[in-house]
C-alpha cells in the first residue's frame, strides 16, 4: 500500500519537474516584451474603460499614449488635465492643454412647451421611436424622453426628469465621455466648453424646421428669426438651418441674446440673478457681482 | 391539397368584414396634399410653382433617376403651397397641396366605362407609359412597376406570377377590384405579360376568397397563358418570395431578386393600373382603400384620389368611433400606427384600420423564455429572438452574419411571441444599423 503510494508521489514529481523545465523554455523562447511603462500609465487612468477617449478602454489608451510621439489629439476626458498632466511625466512627455467639456441638452421641449399629439407604445428605446416616427409631439427633431442617454452614462450624470420627461446633466458628475452624444438617435446632445461656475449659454432647441411649424410645435423652439445673430457683438452667433447655433469659444456670456430671443429658446444657467432695474447692456450684465 | 411556402407563417384572425361592401366612390375632397415621395426610391421633382392651375391627372412631379415615379395631380385646382406634411411614416416630406376647384380631366385621359381589350402599344412602348403614369406596386412597397417590367441584359422571365393573395387580415381592396374589375385586371396582365415578353401568368389567391378566384378563373379562359391557382390561407404569402416558392416552388436566394429564379411578380392592383394607364391613358391619381374597424358603423371599400387626408375617408365611414385606439395605415401586420389624422392617401396606402382601444394596447414585455416560436413562425428561417438580442445589444456585424438583412418584417415573430417581446421592432433597428454598416463599406472602396 505504502509503496503505491511513494510510487504516485514520485512519478508525479517528475511529471511536474519534466513540465516546468519544458514551460521554462517555452516561456523564454515566446517571451513577448511589453513596455512596461504601459502599466504605469494604465494605473494612473481611471479605469472606467468608457470609450471617451475613442479608444476600447483604458489598457488600450495607455498603449496609445505609450506609442504616440506627442499627446496631439490624445485626451483622457474623464481624469482631465490631472490624469493627463500624470501620464505625460510617466512618459516624458508634454501634455496639451484640453479645455474640459460638459454636456448639454439641446432641447427643451417639456409637456407645458410641447404638447404632446400622440401616444407611443412601442418598446420603450429612443432608437426604436425615431426609427418609426417622429415622436409624440409635432416636433421630429426634439428629445424623445426614453433615456437612452441616461442608460448609456456610466458615471451617474443623467437622469430623466419626470416632469419635464427630459434628461438631466449633473454637470459635477459628467466626464464628456460623450457616450450620451452617440446613444442619442436625434443628435441633440453636445459637449461643450465648461465655463467658470459651470455658467451655460446656448440654444436649446434642435428644431430645423421653418419658424411657423416649428413654434406650433413647440413653444420655446428657436425660429431662426436672427435676433439673437444680431443682437451678438462677438460673432459667436451663426444661424444655419432654420436653427441658431451660439460657439462656446466665442460666447462672452454677455446675454444680450437671451433678452433678445422672442421664444426663449436661448437658456441661461447658473447666471447670478439680474439686476432688477438695470439696463440690460453688455457692461452692466457684464459687471454684476458674482455670488 | 392547397399549395402554400413551406416554412413558418402564421394565421391571425382574418377579420375581413368589409369583403362584400362594393367599392364606393369617395367625393373628390375640397383639399388634397400630394406628397413627392409615394414610392420607393429618390422623390420626383416639382414642376408646378404656387397658384398655378392644374387639372386631375396633370403631371406635377417628375421621376428623378431610374428608380424614382412620376406624380400626377388627382384633382383640379389651384395649387395653394408647396409644404411640408406629415405622411404615414410619421415624419414630414414636401408635398404640394391643392385646393379642388370642380373636377375637370386632362383631354387625353379616356374616361369611358368601355373595357378595350386590344393591346396596341409595343412592350417598350408599354414601360414608357408605365413610367409616364407614375406606376407603382401597388401591394404595398411601391416599388416603381416600370423597374419591374424591364428585364435587365443576361437576365430572363418565364413566368409572370400576379400576387391576388391579400393575406393581410382586414384588407379587402385587392379582392373587390378582382371581383368587380376582373376582366381589366385579366387585360392589365396581358399589357405587363407583353411588356415582359412571357407567355405564361400565374395569379395567386388564397381560398378564403372563393369567389373572386372563381370569378377570374372563369374569365381567365378568355385569355391565353392565364391561370388562377387558390392558395392556403397563410399569412405572409403575400410576399413576393413566399409566393414564388408557394406557386413555381422556386427558392430566391438570400440577397437576390425574383428574377434571379426567371419570375417577375406584380399586385393585381398594379395589374389594373396598368390596364388604365396603357388602355386609358390614365396615371396612378386614384386606388381603392378598405377602412375598416369593428367599432365603424359604416366599414367598407373606397376608390380614393391620392393625397385625400385620412379623416375624409373615416367620415365617409361613419366617422371617428369613441373607443379608436390606433389608427393604422396598410395591414394590422405591417401596417403604420398614424400619428395625425391629416396624413393624406398615397399611392400605397391599401387599407385604414381603426383598432378599438382594448385590441391596439401592447402587451407588456416579458422575459424570453426560449420557446422557439418566433423561429418557427419565421417564412425566411432565421432566428428573431436571437436577431433581437444582437440588435438590442448593439452587435450589429454578428446580425449582418445572421442575415438580419433577409428579414422582410413581416412581423410573425412578434405575432406570435407569448412574451409580447418587440421582437420586430428591434430587429428593424438592426436592419437600419446594418445597411448603414454596408453602404458605408461601400463608399470606403
Amino acid at each position: 500500500m505504502s509503496s503505491t503510494v511513494l510510487i504516485t508521489i514520485i512519478s508525479l514529481s517528475l511529471l511536474a519537474f519534466l513540465s516546468a523545465v519544458i514551460l521554462y523554455f517555452v516561456a523564454r523562447k515566446f517571451k513577448v516584451f511589453e513596455d512596461p511603462r504601459i502599466d504605469e500609465v494604465q494605473n494612473v487612468l481611471p479605469a472606467a474603460n468608457c470609450g471617451g477617449c475613442g479608444f476600447a478602454g483604458c489598457r488600450n489608451f495607455a498603449e496609445a499614449l505609450v506609442r504616440a510621439e506627442t499627446f496631439e489629439g490624445l485626451n483622457c476626458p474623464v481624469g482631465g488635465a490631472e490624469v493627463m498632466g500624470q501620464a505625460a511625466k510617466i512618459l516624458g512627455r508634454e501634455a496639451p492643454v484640453v479645455e474640459p467639456l460638459v454636456a448639454v441638452l439641446l432641447c427643451n421641449g417639456t409637456p407645458e412647451y410641447r404638447p404632446r399629439t400622440s401616444k407611443y407604445d412601442g418598446a420603450y428605446d429612443c432608437r426604436i421611436a425615431h426609427s418609426l416616427y417622429g415622436g409624440e409631439t409635432d416636433c421630429s427633431y426634439g428629445c424623445l424622453g426614453m433615456g437612452d442617454c441616461v442608460r448609456a452614462c456610466q458615471f451617474d450624470a443623467m437622469y430623466m426628469d419626470p416632469v419635464t420627461d427630459l434628461p438631466v446633466i449633473i454637470d459635477d458628475k459628467c466626464v464628456a465621455c460623450g457616450a450620451c452624444v452617440r446613444a442619442c438617435p436625434r443628435n441633440i446632445i453636445e459637449l461643450r466648453k465648461k465655463a467658470k461656475k459651470d455658467r451655460k449659454l446656448y440654444v436649446a432647441c434642435s428644431n430645423c424646421d421653418k419658424g411657423g411649424p416649428a413654434r406650433r410645435a413647440c413653444k420655446v423652439a428657436c425660429i431662426a428669426c436672427s435676433k439673437c445673430f444680431k443682437v451678438c457683438e462677438f460673432g459667436a452667433i451663426t444661424i444655419e438651418n432654420n436653427l441658431a447655433y451660439i460657439d462656446a469659444t466665442k460666447c462672452t456670456f454677455c446675454r444680450k441674446c437671451v433678452v433678445e430671443c422672442p421664444t426663449g429658446s436661448i437658456i441661461e444657467l447658473n447666471f447670478p440673478p439680474r439686476k432688477p432695474k438695470a439696463e440690460v447692456t453688455g457692461e452692466t450684465v457684464k459687471t454684476t457681482p458674482d455670488i | 391539397m392547397l399549395r402554400t411556402f413551406p416554412v413558418g407563417g402564421v394565421h391571425p384572425q382574418e377579420n375581413k368584414i368589409t369583403a362584400v361592401s362594393p367599392v364606393q366612390v369617395l367625393p373628390v375632397p375640397s383639399s388634397v396634399a400630394i406628397p413627392l415621395s409615394q414610392h420607393i426610391g429618390t422623390p420626383a421633382a416639382v414642376i408646378v410653382n404656387k397658384g398655378d392651375k392644374v387639372k386631375t391627372g396633370q403631371k406635377i412631379a417628375e421621376s428623378r433617376g431610374f428608380v424614382s415615379s412620376n406624380i400626377h395631380s388627382s384633382v383640379s385646382g389651384k395649387i395653394n403651397r408647396i409644404d411640408s406634411v406629415i405622411d404615414t411614416t410619421g415624419y414630414k416630406q414636401t408635398a404640394v397641396f391643392i385646393d379642388t376647384e370642380g373636377d375637370e380631366w386632362m383631354e387625353t385621359i379616356d374616361r369611358s366605362d368601355e373595357i378595350v381589350t386590344d393591346i396596341k402599344l409595343t412592350s417598350e412602348e408599354i414601360i414608357k407609359r408605365c413610367l409616364e403614369s407614375g406606376i407603382v406596386g401597388l401591394g404595398g412597397a411601391t416599388f416603381p412597376s416600370h423597374v419591374k417590367l424591364t428585364v435587365p441584359a443576361g437576365k430572363k422571365c418565364d413566368v409572370l406570377i400576379i400576387n391576388g393573395v391579400e393575406c393581410e387580415p382586414y384588407l379587402t381592396s385587392d379582392h373587390r377590384l378582382m371581383l368587380e374589375r376582373g376582366e381589366e385586371v385579366l387585360i392589365g396582365v396581358s399589357i405587363i405579360m407583353k411588356a415582359l415578353k412571357v407567355n405564361r401568368a400565374m395569379i395567386g389567391i388564397e381560398n378564403n376568397k372563393k369567389d373572386a378566384a372563381g370569378h377570374l378563373t372563369k374569365l381567365a379562359g378568355a385569355f391565353n397563358g392565364i391561370s388562377v391557382h387558390e392558395l392556403k390561407v397563410k399569412y405572409p404569402q403575400g410576399a413576393e418570395k413566399q409566393l414564388i416558392k408557394a406557386l413555381i416552388n422556386r427558392e430566391v436566394p438570400s440577397g437576390k431578386l425574383p428574377l434571379d429564379v426567371n419570375c417577375v411578380v406584380h399586385n393585381v392592383g398594379t395589374a389594373f393600373a396598368v390596364y388604365e394607364a396603357v388602355q386609358k391613358n390614365k396615371p396612378l391619381i386614384e386606388r381603392v382603400v378598405t377602412i375598416t374597424g369593428k367599432s365603424l358603423s359604416n366599414p367598407g371599400n373606397f376608390l380614393v384620389r391620392t393625397g385625400t387626408p385620412v379623416i375624409r375617408l373615416i367620415e365617409a365611414a361613419g366617422g371617428l368611433p369613441e373607443d379608436t385606439g390606433k389608427i393604422i395605415s396598410g395591414g394590422p401586420m405591417m401596417g403604420k400606427a398614424l400619428s395625425s389624422l391629416d396624413v393624406p392617401i398615397v399611392k400605397g396606402t391599401s387599407g385604414i384600420i381603426l383598432l378599438p382601444r382594448d385590441e391596439s394596447v401592447r402587451s407588456e414585455i416579458k422575459a424570453c423564455i426560449r420557446c422557439a416560436k418566433c423561429v418557427s413562425a419565421c417564412p425566411l428561417g432565421l432566428e428573431p429572438f436571437l436577431l433581437m438580442t444582437l440588435s438590442e445589444k448593439g452587435l450589429f456585424e454578428r446580425a449582418e452574419h445572421e442575415r438580419i438583412t433577409d428579414c422582410m418584417e413581416c412581423g410573425s415573430c412578434s405575432f406570435t411571441c407569448p412574451a409580447g417581446r418587440p421582437l420586430l421592432d428591434y430587429i428593424r433597428l438592426g436592419k437600419s444599423n446594418v445597411i448603414k454598416m454596408a453602404r458605408e463599406r461601400l463608399v470606403k472602396q
